[in-house]
């Protein structure tokens, strides 16, 4: 069995490891090989300030790590899943009561899957208000608004597989919510249901795009994005108001130094979903009946914010004016002329964070006097029955909506003397508090007949 | 970036390069457009009228009389309500919420489809009482023969509001 003194296990240790030969075999040579193998992947050196926690909250490292455990237990699933309707539900029945750990693998993927969107949704706050948007690092935004849009994606298409009441209702309002696109509504709804019906051809629909499909796109934008990053000479520099742009700090290695600190985040992340998945079950309704609407359905808990806005406004703008408004608006954040430029400082300026305040509090008092008057004051159809429902319910308050944001982007601008990057991150902080409430109330305010109540009321509700 | 010799010949005027070129691209294109084209009309859903006619969809609802006027009887084959108005006519309104598409519940006691979704209300005839939905239910058409009610299930007709030329009423008896 041996040869020259060296056993047959040593060679094929040898034959997978090359370099173990001609290097003295210590520790120094292990690490040296995959030192090597980390650095194909990651620069030698890393600017010391982007280091801090502070700057980044180990977002985009978490996501990640939860995209790579989504396809980790999301295989494991797939050997046990039958995407059928007459098969689906039992299959996940079969999966929790029968399968080894299989409520276990179903209950990561669900918790995992939920945390992916929030993470990715925090990241993209923290790349804004960091700053980190401007040239270069223009075209990365639109790349991870990209991503954003296929992990939201790949939540709706899972949403469905379970095939239980939630599943299938959730999925009816969300693909009616298509038929008010103008023009190719309904070809799209009939494209995306597979017929004119939530059937089997939805099913098998949602399950191609969520296995193969969004994957695949998220491995090919993934690298993409993190070249990109590298390309604009790594993370944005953090830096207070007053420092000076060009002042650049020490440059440390890479090993030890990140790649220690994304095994901590990565870690401690790993045991957060472990331990929610050991104590909370993915929740799973009765067997789809599409004979039976539960009352209430709600859209997934992404979209409450969108089912608040309905109950306020016409469809199309509710679905698709005020959506698509926002999705131009997001695209053209890192293309608008800006008067300064403020990567690495965070909310731009002391006179940005204050207008931050501003703006939050504006959306927190606001808001909720909104949702309130309409929902026991305000009744256009009542006071107006001869309009168009689209004039009193759509243009009228979207009008009214559109005025109010202009009219506070003017008042704070002329307020604090502020520049066009104070003033756009103020009226970007108005939007994204006043959608966080809307979901909130969406999610946790909204009971039977989508009438307004506690939310200790509406838990009551639920069985 | 500093171009080539060919480039800026090619710029100037066209070489057998370019022409070659610019030819391939052509192809190239042509090519990702067919199999776009493919793509597109492989996942296009198949044609309802070729699904719908094999299927037995032609709903056989019952002799008139068993019908009493101001009443809603639910067939869940055919995933409609038939309503009887209070003049006798009959009406076959779709069980789907015309705002986001849940299925719609007949509340007897206050004689009408209430939306368990988003509190959208519809009457008998299936007009709308309370937003967020903007318009009436759909309907299907009624065939009355030998005081036999069917209903063609097949393709609902849509419509904004209810009207009376809507309303099937059965022939009275001579």
């Amino acid at each position: 069995m041996t040869r020259g003194g060296i056993t047959l296990l040593q060679r094929i240790r040898y034959s997978i490891f090359p370099g173990m030969l001609s290097k003295p075999k210590d520790r120094e040579g292990y690490r040296n090989f995959f030192n090597s193998l980390i650095l194909h992947f990651r620069p030698r050196s890393v600017q010391e300030r982007t280091l801090r926690i502070s700057l980044t909250w180990g977002l985009g490292g978490m996501a990640v790590v939860l995209v790579f455990m989504m396809f980790a237990t999301g295989l494991m699933l797939k050997f046990v899943y039958q995407p059928v309707p007459d098969r689906a539900y039992d299959s996940v029945i079969h999966l929790q009561n029968n399968v080894l750990f299989g409520q276990l693998i179903r209950n990561i993927h669900h918790w995992g899957g939920n945390a992916l969107l929030i993470i990715v949704f925090l990241h993209f706050l923290r790349v804004f208000f960091s700053g980190a948007f401007y040239p270069p690092r223009q075209f990365n935004w639109i790349i991870g608004l990209a991503m954003f849009l296929a992990v939201l994606t790949s939540n709706i298409t899972g949403y469905l597989l379970p095939w239980d009441q939630l599943a299938f209702w959730a999925i009816t309002i969300c693909t009616g919510m298509l038929e008010y696109i103008p023009g190719i509504g309904e070809w799209l709804q009939s494209l995306i249901r597979g017929g004119s019906d939530i059937g089997p051809a939805t099913l098998s629909i949602f399950f191609a795009l969520h296995t193969p499909v969004i994957p695949a796109c998220l491995l090919i934008l993934m690298p993409f994005h993190f070249w990109r990053v590298r390309k604009a000479g790594g993370l944005v520099v953090p830096r207070t108001p007053d420092e000076d742009p060009g002042s650049r700090g020490d440059s440390v290695p890479t090993i030890p130094n990140l790649i220690l600190r994304e095994v901590v985040v990565a870690v401690v992340l790993i045991a957060v979903i472990m331990v929610a998945a050991v104590i909370f079950n993915a929740p799973l309704g009765a067997k789809a009946n599409p004979g039976l609407s539960p009352n209430p359905t709600k859209a997934p808990w992404y979209f409450a914010g969108i089912q608040e806005l309905l109950l306020h406004f016409h469809p199309l703008f509710a679905l698709f004016i005020i959506p698509v408004l926002m999705l131009i608006g997001l695209v053209s954040i890192p293309y608008i002329r800006y008067q300064t430029e403020t990567a690495g400082v965070w909310f731009a300026s002391h006179r940005g964070r204050r207008m931050a305040q501003v703006a939050a509090l504006t959306a927190v008092i606001i808001l909720p006097i909104g949702i309130i008057a309409d929902e026991f004051v305000i009744d256009f159809a009542a006071w107006m029955p001869n309009m168009s429902p689209v004039v009193r319910n759509g243009i009228l308050p979207a009008a009214f909506v559109l005025a109010g944001v202009i009219v506070f982007y003017w008042l704070v601008k002329k307020k604090y003397a502020a520049t066009n990057n104070e003033s756009i991150q103020s009226v970007f902080v108005l939007l994204v508090v006043a959608f966080t409430i809307l979901t909130i109330t969406g999610i946790w305010f909204r009971g039977v007949g989508m009438a307004l109540m506690w939310p200790w009321e509406v838990s009551n509700l639920t069985p | 970036m500093p171009k080539n010799a060919n480039e800026i010949e090619s710029e100037t005027e066209p070489t057998r390069r370019s022409f070659l070129n610019s030819l391939w691209i052509i192809l190239g294109g042509v090519a990702l457009a067919e199999f776009v084209a493919v793509a597109f009309a492989f996942l296009r859903p198949p044609k309802s009228k070729a699904l719908k006619e094999k299927a037995e969809t032609i709903v056989t609802a019952g002799a008139v009389e068993r019908f009493t006027p101001n009443s809603v009887t639910a067939f869940v084959r055919g995933k409609f309500y038939l309503a009887r108005l209070e003049d006798g006519g009959f009406l076959a309104l779709s069980r789907t919420c015309t705002h986001l598409g849940c299925t719609l519940p007949w509340i007897e006691k206050d004689m009408k489809f209430a939306c368990p979704c988003h509190g959208s209300t519809f009457d008998i005839t299936g007009n709308v009482i309370d937003p967020p939905a903007s318009r009436a239910l759909n309907i299907y058409p009624i065939i009355i023969e030998n005081n036999m009610i069917k209903v063609d299930a097949r393709k609902p007709i849509k419509r904004s509001t209810f009207r009376v030329e809507q309303v099937t009423y059965p022939k009275k008896k001579a």
